[in-house]
């Protein structure tokens, strides 16, 4: 079982929308011990599997508005109309993915989402250059995050004070 | 005078979308129409781009199936660059490739959308009537669905190299072989996969048979079928030619050629929609309409080289009693069939050497004009270029399975208004329940189907006799 989940989703064919899959694409080659990585168009269920095995989880995704360079928010499992479902149909809420987790596996990691502010969502290759130093910024506190976890009990409240 | 009642998205289908049901002064239903609020590009989109990246382009054309539109797409340049049969290894890791993404879709279809509805019922709160309703009381369900899903992606991630946007299938046949590693990996889980497929396939006999009235009935109607089959009329999901059949199985066309469709296939535009309908031309657009996917392949097809699946088959096309099977909710019954079939030919390929050859690629005379067809999770494929001199694509069109399904899926939503709102008029919770219901059974994929360029709003409109609007709604 690895300790870390980071997952990052969102589609790299409609340029900023790619944020979370580059985020994960980085981590990858820094090769951290202890982290899984993964990295897909949109949340599904599958990704339930991946959550059960972890303690602790990183959800990258793009925000379409909001501050920048991201924001963080802590995940909490949620089951409401629609279970997330929404109106697309394969792909789910990170509240809902979390509930998923819950009832099929019994197992709830701690999850938080970071969602890295995007700003061209049309099609096409590569993230826009605020989009990339946005990235960059991101990254940072996920790895820093990471270090944390690793050392340190997760503090919400110090967390809160920083972003 | 006539009254119009418009109905909010349909929840659990991909895109947007509103269905509209119109009712005479008696209270009859007297049409009903789903429509599309995103608009076509992705045909325009791919002009002017070398044909070696549509393969890969225009996979992001759905988020749900790329890989289907990424092979159709492959198997077009093939023609383009002459390859007219592929190596084995080539054709073998494509198939892998698709039987991956079939299995996976199907599974993920069944469980994660049209499950809750058959196991708590139509009628069910929407808070249970999901996915983790279904986790609720069936987690050991749950957790096979997604290791099967998961498993038909590692599937993919081996032959397309990975998950997102694999580039796998290149003009010619494709850029890696299985390595052995890669086939014990999947060979470890295949048994398991199979177990589970078969399963799931008699939990859906199971539901349907406990309810085989009502769902036989349910949202259906009599339609042509289309499909592509093997030269003797072999069920394929990756090649072969085109056929039709009417509502009673006689055999409209057969073996039609790729680049001959557009003699049997047209498409007509309506003005309130952004989908084109396709119609078969012999029969003309009031009548040619015609459905596709899982119980169209089920139908057309002669018989299945799988054994567990072609059992399986047989036992389905009894349900038609020598005619084809027209129920609506039998497109759950043929997917689960299919999902079988494909773990069974999975299976069947981890066992073939020619996996671990190293000829990818061929190639021959260059073409300037291509058609191929492949049958994706929701149906028929059709991609056709066309390239000029300096090796850039002039014309694309594109029909793909919720086009095709799209005249179907108003039939079968105006079955359901008959049935279930005919003078009320009045939508019900109830209705809204069951139009999703037979909608889901299509899996329509509308941000395929209208090729997509942009996210645009959902515009929820009530209109009253004359069109003059009485409500509208827009969702962002």
């Amino acid at each position: 079982m690895s300790p870390v989940l980071v997952l990052g989703y969102g589609n790299p064919g409609r340029q900023d929308d790619g944020l979370g899959p580059a985020v994960v694409r980085e981590l990858e080659a820094l090769d951290l011990p202890g982290v899984s990585l993964e990295a897909d168009y949109q949340l599904a269920p599958e990704s339930a599997a991946d959550l059960a095995v972890c303690d602790r989880a990183i959800l990258v995704d793009a925000a379409c508005s909001g501050p920048a360079p991201y924001q963080v928010r802590r995940l909490e499992p949620a089951c409401g109309g629609g279970a997330g479902a929404g109106f697309t149909s394969h792909a789910l809420s990170p509240e809902a993915l979390l509930a998923l987790c819950r009832e099929a596996y019994g197992r709830l990691p701690e999850a938080t989402l970071v969602g890295v502010r995007g700003y061209r969502f049309a099609p096409g290759e590569g993230l826009t250059r605020r989009a990339e130093a946005n990235k960059s910024r991101a990254l940072e506190f996920i790895l820093q995050l990471i270090g944390e976890w690793k050392g340190e009990p997760w503090r919400q409240e110090k967390r809160e004070k920083r972003f | 005078m006539s009254q119009k009642i418009v109905i909010s998205p349909v929840t659990r289908v991909e895109g947007h979308g509103k269905v509209t049901i119109r009712l005479s002064d008696a209270g009859k239903v007297e049409e009903a129409r789903m429509h599309i609020v995103e608009f076509r590009g992705f045909e325009r989109f791919v002009q002017g781009r070398f044909y070696w990246e549509v393969p890969v382009i225009i996979q992001r054309l759905c988020g749900i199936c790329p890989v289907s539109h990424h092979l159709c797409a492959a198997k077009a340049t093939d023609v383009i660059v002459g390859a007219d049969r592929l190596s084995p290894t080539a054709e073998k890791m494509r198939r892998l490739m698709h039987y991956g993404q079939i299995f996976q879709s199907h599974v993920l279809h069944f469980f994660h959308l049209a499950s809750p509805d058959l196991l708590f019922g139509f009628d069910a709160p929407v808070e249970k009537r999901n996915v983790i309703g279904v986790a609720l009381e069936h987690p050991e369900v749950v957790r096979q669905a997604i290791l099967m899903r998961k498993y038909g992606q590692e599937v993919i991630k081996a032959t397309a190299g990975k998950k997102i946007h694999g580039t796998g299938a290149i003009p010619g046949g494709i850029n890696k072989n299985l390595s052995p590693e890669e086939r014990d990996f999947l060979k470890k889980d295949i048994d398991q996969m199979l177990q589970w497929a078969a399963g799931g396939l008699e939990l859906f006999k199971k539901l349907y048979r406990g309810d085989l009235k009502r769902l036989s009935s349910f949202g259906s109607f009599e339609s042509n079928f289309v499909s592509i089959v093997d030269r003797d009329g072999r069920f394929d999901l990756y090649d072969g030619k085109l056929r039709a059949k009417n509502a009673e199985g006689k055999i409209i066309f057969d073996q039609v050629e790729p680049l001959d469709y557009l003699n049997h296939i047209r498409e007509e535009v309506r003005p309130w929609s952004y989908m084109k309908f396709p119609f078969i031309k012999e029969l003309g657009k009031d009548k040619g309409w015609y459905r596709v996917g899982p119980l169209a392949r089920l139908n057309n097809c002669d018989y299945m080289d799988a054994p567990l699946a072609e059992r399986q088959r047989r036992e389905f096309v009894k349900l038609g009693g020598g005619r084809p099977v027209h129920a609506t909710m039998a497109y759950h019954w043929a997917r689960l069939i299919e999902a079988l079939y494909c773990a069974e030919k999975i299976k069947e390929l981890l066992d073939d050497p020619d996996l671990q050859g190293t000829e990818l690629v061929r190639s021959g005379t260059r073409r300037f004009e291509a058609v191929a067809f492949l049958e994706a999770p929701r149906g028929t494929l059709f991609h056709h270029y066309r390239v000029n001199e300096q090796d850039q694509v002039t014309m694309a069109n594109l029909i793909v399975s919720t086009t095709s399904n799209n005249e179907p899926m108003n039939q079968a939503v105006k079955r359901v208004a008959v049935d279930y709102l005919e003078g009320k008029k009045k939508i019900t919770e109830g209705l809204l329940n069951h139009i999703e219901v037979a909608i889901r059974a299509y899996d329509p994929c509308l941000s395929c189907a209208t090729h997509a360029l942009g996210q645009m709003p959902l515009i929820v409109r009530l209109e009253g006799p004359r069109g003059e609007p009485i409500e509208e709604k827009v969702r962002e």
